[in-house]
């Protein structure tokens, strides 16, 4: 069972650290048919912040491992990568990855610290893992800077829906530094030419996991992914429905090249899919250009999207908290200025 | 530790008193946290976990044994267990922290309701929380709690269908990109996203009856829990302010704009 391992553990934490150690990170990295995500690739530009060795980890399916394995072998920053498959891997659950994780990290582990995106995955299992450790974790960190000396990191994050910004240090006394990045505030590590040492890790198969996977449902999408696309056109709840959101936002995202994104309201009425949601509970995003149409502005929505290089907004209240972020706003109908500008976009092409 | 086949079910909700979601927060003078003078409100994520738990006994009536709302805080957080008294759990366990004492971290909250749950005569099958709490937003708790107990963990759940006899449960979960069923074996740590209800409104009845239901109150020490933090808070300093610029009067003047910073059609 999953509990047979708690004599090792103790073990682990009373590990000290007399001396200075070099930090070794390990990177845990996701995949997406054959590609690492770029959440990912800001963990390891992340990672490579601290200063010492860096490896990557992936896990996945048999038939998923061998070609994310190529290219991530070129991912500069990486200096050895662990993979490991199993079936069990193909839709990896936290109840069937915790164990690799943890046999990983115990038995005189050489990494001093756990890195992820904030990713929907990477969020369900690192705590669990950091937990059966017993060590703390960090989630969606801005920055980060490690002190050999005094083997302590010191991160920042933000708190209260962005509204603050905590620093935080993990001093010596915790053996194993668990965070997560947030990927806007890194680059994406680029690929070189050298190749980082491959080595397969066996699986830990969990015999009885007490989860199963069942389905996937994607939501499907031509434009570019929200997460990571440079230009955002998003819209709220005075889009009125499904149909007007779809028909007003569509046309201009398709005319910027943009992905499309949607306030809670938007969401919650049913106008758009929530894996669009931008803001505290949803995605965060920084792109180059994001497109307000008919948001309000809520805290909670400019949680998700006030990093973002350049601001329009267009809406109808000259009041709306919007524009006090906004670097250029358009008090006006919506439904009147976006065919304009999807018009007048055309027209320069 | 396991529930036998004819165990009625019994849920427990963690829930925490936070700023209410609505306040614009300040950070204080000396950068140590933010001003908490402020109106505090049960985590709107709790909210849910509360109502899905009240939910799940309207659907499976008497197969549900009790519901068990759980809080680690200062005395006001009392205020918060009687909310969730009044929207329908049947008891409450406050483990009290001296006034202005910092929350504790994620892991110590998992520890805390650890040592609840081994503490319940009859068990608990089912543990529903928010999927963050909105003041320091980490989303750690459920996790660390399901790999503490080494019990199958659904987070985020946009819906949650819990079978009784089989003793598991279906859930649907809000990932990046779309949904993932799963189906977890009981006992299983459930965190909700905002989808899985519409909280309800606790009536003023049961306001009323709310303050006859039991609070069990305890400390950490009564726990045998050390809620000290592992992590040093050195500073809560505002972010970065911005400014916004000017408005313009129509689309020609917006697009110009876009074009003067290099936005103008799509790109290769």
């Amino acid at each position: 069972m999953l509990r047979a391992r708690t004599s090792t553990l103790s073990r682990t934490l009373i590990r000290s650290y007399a001396t200075a150690t070099s930090p070794h990170a390990l990177v845990f990295l996701e995949h997406y048919q054959g590609e690492l995500d770029s959440a990912s690739l800001s963990a390891i530009t992340a990672a490579t912040l601290l200063g010492g060795r860096v490896t990557g980890l992936i896990v996945g399916g048999l038939d998923q491992v061998p070609a994310v394995l190529e290219k991530a072998k070129k991912v500069k920053g990486l200096d050895t990568l662990l993979h490991a498959a199993s079936p069990q891997y193909t839709t990896p659950l936290p109840e069937t990855v915790t164990p690799l994780l943890e046999k990983l990290l115990s038995d005189n582990s050489p990494f001093t610290h756990v890195v992820s995106a904030h990713s929907s995955s990477a969020k369900s299992i690192l705590p669990r893992v950091a937990a059966r450790l017993n060590v703390p974790a960090v989630s969606d960190i801005t920055s980060v800077e490690h002190d050999a000396p005094s083997n302590s990191t010191t991160f920042t994050r933000p708190i209260y829906a962005g509204n603050a910004i905590s620093t935080v240090r993990a001093p010596s006394s915790i053996p194993i530094k668990f965070f997560t990045v947030r990927s806007t505030a890194f680059s994406a590590a680029i690929s070189g030419d050298l190749e980082a040492e491959a080595k397969a890790l066996g699986p830990v198969e969990v015999a009885d996991s007490p989860s199963e996977h069942i389905n996937t449902l994607l939501t499907k999408s031509d434009r570019p992914d929200l997460g990571v696309a440079n230009r955002v056109v998003s819209g709220g709840r005075a889009l009125k429905n499904a149909e007007t959101f779809q028909a007003t936002l569509y046309p201009l995202a398709d005319a910027l090249g943009a992905a499309v994104g949607a306030s809670r309201a938007a969401v919650d009425a049913g106008y758009a899919d929530n894996s669009l949601q931008v803001g505290q509970t949803g995605k965060v995003v920084a792109p180059e250009l994001y497109m307000a149409l008919g948001i309000s502005g809520a805290i909670q929505h400019l949680a998700g999207m006030k990093d973002s290089k350049l601001i329009v907004a267009v809406n109808k209240d000259p009041d709306a908290p919007i524009f006090q972020v906004a670097d250029v706003g358009l008090v006006a109908d919506l439904f009147e200025v976006v065919p304009e500008m999807v018009e007048k976009l055309k027209q320069s092409e | 530790m396991r529930p036998s086949a004819v165990r009625l079910l019994h849920i427990l909700v963690p829930v925490k008193r936070a700023v209410d979601y609505a306040v614009k927060i300040r950070v204080n003078p000396d950068q140590t946290g933010i001003d908490l003078n402020v109106k505090h409100s049960m985590n709107p994520f709790d909210e849910i976990a509360v109502e899905e738990a009240v939910r799940i006994r309207e659907r499976l009536k008497d197969a549900v044994k009790s519901i068990k709302v759980v809080t680690i805080g200062p005395p006001k957080s009392a205020e918060t267990l009687r909310t969730a008294l009044a929207m329908g759990a049947d008891s409450a366990i406050h483990v009290e922290l001296p006034e202005s004492t910092p929350s504790p971290e994620p892991l110590g909250v998992a520890k805390t309701l650890k040592a609840i749950i081994e503490r319940q005569k009859e068990g608990v099958d089912i543990v529903i929380m928010g999927k963050q709490a909105i003041d320091d937003d980490a989303g750690q708790t459920g996790q660390m709690l399901a790999g503490l107990m080494g019990w199958a963990q659904a987070t985020f759940a946009s819906k949650v269908v819990v079978d009784a006899e089989k003793k598991v449960a279906h859930i649907t979960r809000e990932i990046d990109g779309g949904l993932e069923e799963l189906r977890c074996k009981l006992p299983v740590v459930v965190t909700t996203d905002l989808r899985l209800n519409e909280p309800r409104y606790a009536s003023l009845p049961n306001i009323m009856k709310a303050k006859k239901k039991p609070t069990e109150k305890l400390t950490p020490a009564d726990l045998g829990v050390d809620l000290t933090h592992r992590l040093e808070t050195i500073k809560v300093t505002e972010p970065p302010k911005r400014v916004g610029g000017a408005k313009v009067e129509n689309v020609d003047q917006l697009l110009a704009k876009l074009k003067e910073a290099g936005f103008t059609t799509r790109r290769a």
